[in-house]
């Protein structure tokens, strides 16, 4: 096509480290323009053809899929997680990597460039695994290590740019953040049941075949926990994972709520509240002797006493929060050792009472 | 006339006509225009200048459209002022673009804010969760600014349940509240907002995300009647309190769109029915029984209760649909003008009964379940169709799709008034484009997402230039246009050259070169935002838009070619663009390839609340 530059500086270069002259582009029988060639990157038994018409056989589609893998796309690291601002967040986004692959039987693996390190260590073994045919393997194994000595420079976003051709497509869905440009709350329809839309999803739904699979939503920054406090209509959220003993807890959740107890007082008593009851309201949150308790909901959807269990182990089981009157407490049933479970659907007509009336 | 008299705050010290200010005010009513100057108080002879300002006051307060108000606001110093006073809706595109202050001090008689944060590619978590948007500034400026503020709409901001808390208390006569794509609230702010704004009219949440908890806010409106027109609620997530929830319209005799949330279930909505059948806007909840309903059990009759709603014009929901139901529909079909099955996981068979019969219909949002089969069907009947769109029901990257160029052709040859377009497919051919370009020359909107990435014209093998370039070509009015698919830089030539009045761009995947961006960015005079992704553009490219940076809104480029030594450079040379770059990645070694470029004109440079992915120029 006139007007597009040739092989010059401008043009995309996934290939920087792939250049034409090592004959990785397979020929092909059917007419495809030069930059689509130029682009293309493929791996796979050399002479095989490429077709690029949809009317071409599915089967013989998935054939060449997995016995091709294709290169030229990767992700950026940041393509599992909301919250990317700090390197930590790779490790979580490589340990999805490898959760896909496993579950892909037979969608294609694909290579990622070693443009992030954490993501490069863990693909050059994976990959090892996943590919079915030792060329493929050892070319891919060569690509990669080409790839790193030539000081592969551009990054995520070089690369990404110039994914060519059709056979790209069938690199599995979740491998590129915010595409197809479906906001959350729209994925996922083909399972119409009552589940919950995550309003997390990264386009996660791995193999792309099932499509009711129901992305997971990771926390990777902090551990957020909802707050809830009796008489309070406003709740809050504190990250757990700011915090390493009850005490910490204990001040924070001291801080969040004061002020609104404060205020709640206020307007009911028309009175201005000590210092001195300020604080006494709060203490003794943990240990049942002031005004307030704290208790918690598991992961079982049990009520249980906060306290009971080592910290690190309470960090684990808890779902959400609540600040209780202690007087209320013993009216309801805490399982402070799995006893006297109340259910859950219990628990929130309760809290549905509390709320409706303050 | 009360309207006049909420008007003018107490602390009016703009002008140094206060006495014959306040009383012009009671002149510019919109029902008095005869009265000019000669109503102009006896008390003090004007001078020249009040006689002036009075009349632009006069004149100046018919001007709605905020671009008219802009141009006259050019004019000279007068208009300025008295345009600033006459304003009554602010409209700001971007809120880092000023500073609350800058706003609140310069129109002071303020009573509706639209406010828009973030960039669209937002909500496909292309943007950090904290990267910003906060609400709480322009809240806590306009408590104090604006007391009788009635109307806020808000797109992409971040909202605490703290920020409707304070929205509530401040503004007495707050009417109405929308919020489109927003987060960061639950439904203690919407208690708070349900309990304390007495005037409600409007409480609009769109595809916003809510959290749960477990407030019931619905209980919180006031138990006497109420005024209000409108409840939206679709997208909240969590269950509601439904008997507080038909008492509320039970109450609420002016009420005209209710849209459910999918924990309503269908014997609920016709609860709901019964009780308002004059409803215009109806959002149906999840459409499906609720599971503790027998199957012997006598179910209501909702094909009278969608009969007796004869003003009902736009249908929405269909969250969890059960196909059977929607037959129950079809009493309003004649006179739907909107039909939103964005949800419903529903065939060609199950759809065509229901659109045969929507003749009237102008909108409609639809899964692509209904295949090409069901867009023809939708061709055959909708001849007053403007706007379509289709949603993939799987959102992947597949060869096979439901829907191709066959259905995109039928459309724009049975609904040639159409105007705005949102098509997710997975295969299509230039032709069907070019097809769509001459028979519909009204679009306005044309956004084609061929979801997969760099996918040709599936017959010719061609790549998609010659479709989007006849786009451009043939439709005048086009404003805002999505590509995808297999695009060389000459599908930007055709941009440029053609595409005067495209607004907004938005580009994946496409392009070979710099000359692309190039093309786009001195050819397209009107161009206002630009959102680019994965594509080979560079600094140079990013450099020819000097020009016009100044006149766009914004201009969002991820995973390009961009050197942080170019965006440097766009900084360097224009002080009053706000350029942000976000790097995902702390690996500084990979190359110094821009992750993320965001930049937009500001009045008020770097802001100060961006975290620390960002990096303000």
């Amino acid at each position: 096509m006139e007007g597009c530059s040739k092989i010059t500086e401008a043009c995309p270069q996934l290939l920087d480290l792939i250049p034409r002259e090592r004959e990785w582009l397979v020929k092909r029988a059917d007419e495809r323009s030069s930059e689509e060639k130029k682009l293309e990157l493929r791996l796979g038994p050399p002479g095989e053809e490429w077709s690029l018409r949809e009317n071409a056989k599915n089967a013989d589609d998935r054939e060449r899929d997995e016995s091709l893998l294709s290169l030229g796309y990767f992700s950026n690291g940041n393509q599992h997680t909301r919250k990317f601002s700090s390197p930590e967040n790779l490790q979580p986004g490589s340990v999805w990597f490898n959760q896909q692959l496993s579950q892909q039987a037979k969608a294609t693996p694909f290579l990622q460039f070693p443009s992030k390190t954490v993501t490069t260590r863990q693909s050059l073994p994976v990959m090892a695994k996943e590919s079915s045919q030792p060329c493929c393997t050892k070319v891919v194994v060569d690509l990669q290590q080409s790839a790193e000595k030539k000081a592969f420079s551009p990054p995520a976003p070089a690369n990404t740019a110039v994914v060519p051709s059709s056979s790209q497509k069938r690199t599995a869905p979740g491998s590129v953040v915010g595409w197809p440009p479906i906001r959350s709350s729209r994925k996922n329809l083909a399972s119409s049941s009552s589940s919950k839309p995550v309003t997390d999803s990264q386009n996660e739904s791995p193999n792309k075949k099932v499509a009711s699979e129901k992305p997971v939503e990771t926390c990777k920054k902090g551990m957020f926990v909802k707050i809830n406090m009796d008489g309070v209509p406003i709740g809050r959220k504190v990250d757990l994972t700011a915090y390493d003993s009850y005490e910490k807890l204990s001040t924070v959740v001291d801080e969040l709520f004061r002020g609104l107890l404060t205020a709640q007082r206020d307007s009911s008593a028309g009175g201005i509240m000590s210092e001195q009851e300020e604080e006494k309201a709060f203490m003794g949150v943990l240990d049942g002797s002031g005004e307030y308790t704290l208790v918690y909901e598991d992961n079982e959807g049990d009520r249980m006493l906060v306290g009971d269990v080592p910290w690190h182990m309470f960090v684990s089981m808890v779902k959400r929060l609540r600040v209780l009157k202690s007087s209320e407490v013993s009216a309801l049933s805490l399982g402070s050792s799995k006893q006297g479970k109340e259910s859950t659907d219990e628990m929130r007509r309760k809290n549905f009472a509390a709320k409706i009336l303050f | 006339m009360s309207e006049d008299d909420d008007r003018s705050p107490p602390s009016d010290s703009v002008t140094t006509t206060d006495s014959c200010f306040s009383k012009t005010q009671t002149c510019t009513s919109g029902s008095t225009s005869g009265s000019g100057p000669s109503s102009v108080p006896e008390f003090q002879a004007p001078y020249p200048d009040q006689v002036l300002e009075n009349v632009l006051e006069n004149v100046l307060c018919f001007l709605t459209s905020r671009r008219d108000r802009n141009a006259a606001s050019l004019v000279c110093r007068s208009w300025y002022r008295v345009e600033a006073l006459t304003r009554s809706e602010l409209f700001i595109g971007n809120c880092y673009a000023l500073s609350p202050r800058r706003a609140t001090s310069r129109f002071t008689r303020i009573r509706s804010v639209t406010l828009k944060g973030k960039p669209r590619f937002a909500d496909f978590n292309l943007m950090p969760p904290t990267w910003g948007a906060y609400f709480a500034p322009w809240v806590s400026a306009m408590a104090k600014a604006y007391p009788w503020l009635e109307k806020l709409h808000l797109k992409r901001m971040t909202v605490t349940d703290d920020d409707l808390a304070l929205l509530a208390e401040s503004f007495s006569g707050f009417k109405e509240l929308v919020l489109v794509c927003c987060d960061g609230f639950g439904t203690s702010g919407l208690a708070y907002v349900a309990s304390k704004c007495r005037q409600l009219r409007v409480l609009d949440l769109i595809e916003s995300e809510v959290s749960d908890d477990e407030v019931d806010w619905i209980s919180c409106f006031p138990e006497s009647e109420m005024c209000l027109e409108s409840l939206i609620f679709d997208c909240v997530d969590c269950p509601i309190n439904f008997d507080a929830l038909e008492r509320l319209v039970a109450r609420s005799p002016s009420l005209r769109k209710l849209r459910l949330n999918r924990s309503v279930s269908i014997g609920q909505l016709h609860r709901l029915m019964v009780r308002a059948p004059q409803l215009t806007h109806l959002g149906t909840g999840s459409f499906r029984p609720s599971e503790d309903v027998a199957h012997g059990e006598q179910e209501p009759d909702y094909v009278s209760a969608f009969a007796a709603c004869e003003s009902l014009v736009c249908l929405s929901g269909f969250r969890e649909i059960v196909p059977d139901y929607l037959p129950a529909i079809y009493p309003v079909c004649a006179n739907l003008t909107s039909l939103n099955l964005s949800y419903a996981n529903i065939t060609a068979e199950q759809l065509r009964p229901i659109i045969r019969n929507c003749h009237k219909l102008q909108i409609l949002w639809v899964l692509d379940s209904i295949c090409d089969e069901g867009l023809q069907a939708v061709a055959a009947t909708c001849k007053e169709l403007h706007e379509l769109r289709v949603f993939p029901i799987d959102a992947c990257e597949d060869s096979e799709g439901p829907v191709s160029e066959v259905g995109l052709q039928a459309i724009s040859e049975g609904c040639r008034k159409l105007q705005s377009i949102l098509y997710f497919c997975q295969r299509m051919t230039n032709a069907a484009v070019i097809a769509m370009s001459k028979n519909c020359p009204d679009l306005v909107v044309f956004r084609l997402c061929i979801m997969g990435r760099h996918r040709p014209d599936h017959v010719t093998g061609e790549p998609m230039d010659e479709g989007f370039g006849a786009i451009v070509m043939n439709c005048k009015n086009l404003t805002r246009l999505a590509v995808s698919g297999l695009l060389t830089d000459r599908a930007f030539s055709y941009i440029g050259r053609y595409g005067k009045t495209v607004r907004t761009l938005s580009v994946a995947f496409a392009g070979d070169s710099d000359m692309g961006l190039n093309y786009v960015l001195e050819g397209c005079p009107r161009l206002q935002k630009l959102e680019i992704r994965d594509s080979p553009f560079g600094d140079a490219a990013l450099l020819s838009g000097l020009h016009h940076y100044y006149n766009m809104r914004f201009l969002w480029m991820s995973s390009c070619k961009l050197t942080s030594g170019g965006c440097q450079q766009i900084a360097r040379a224009l002080p009053r663009l706000v350029v942000e770059v976000i790097n995902d990645e702390a690996d500084e070694d990979m190359g110094n390839f821009v992750d993320k470029l965001y930049m937009y004109r500001s009045l008020e440079g770097p802001r100060d609340d961006a975290p620390k992915v960002v990096s303000i120029l």
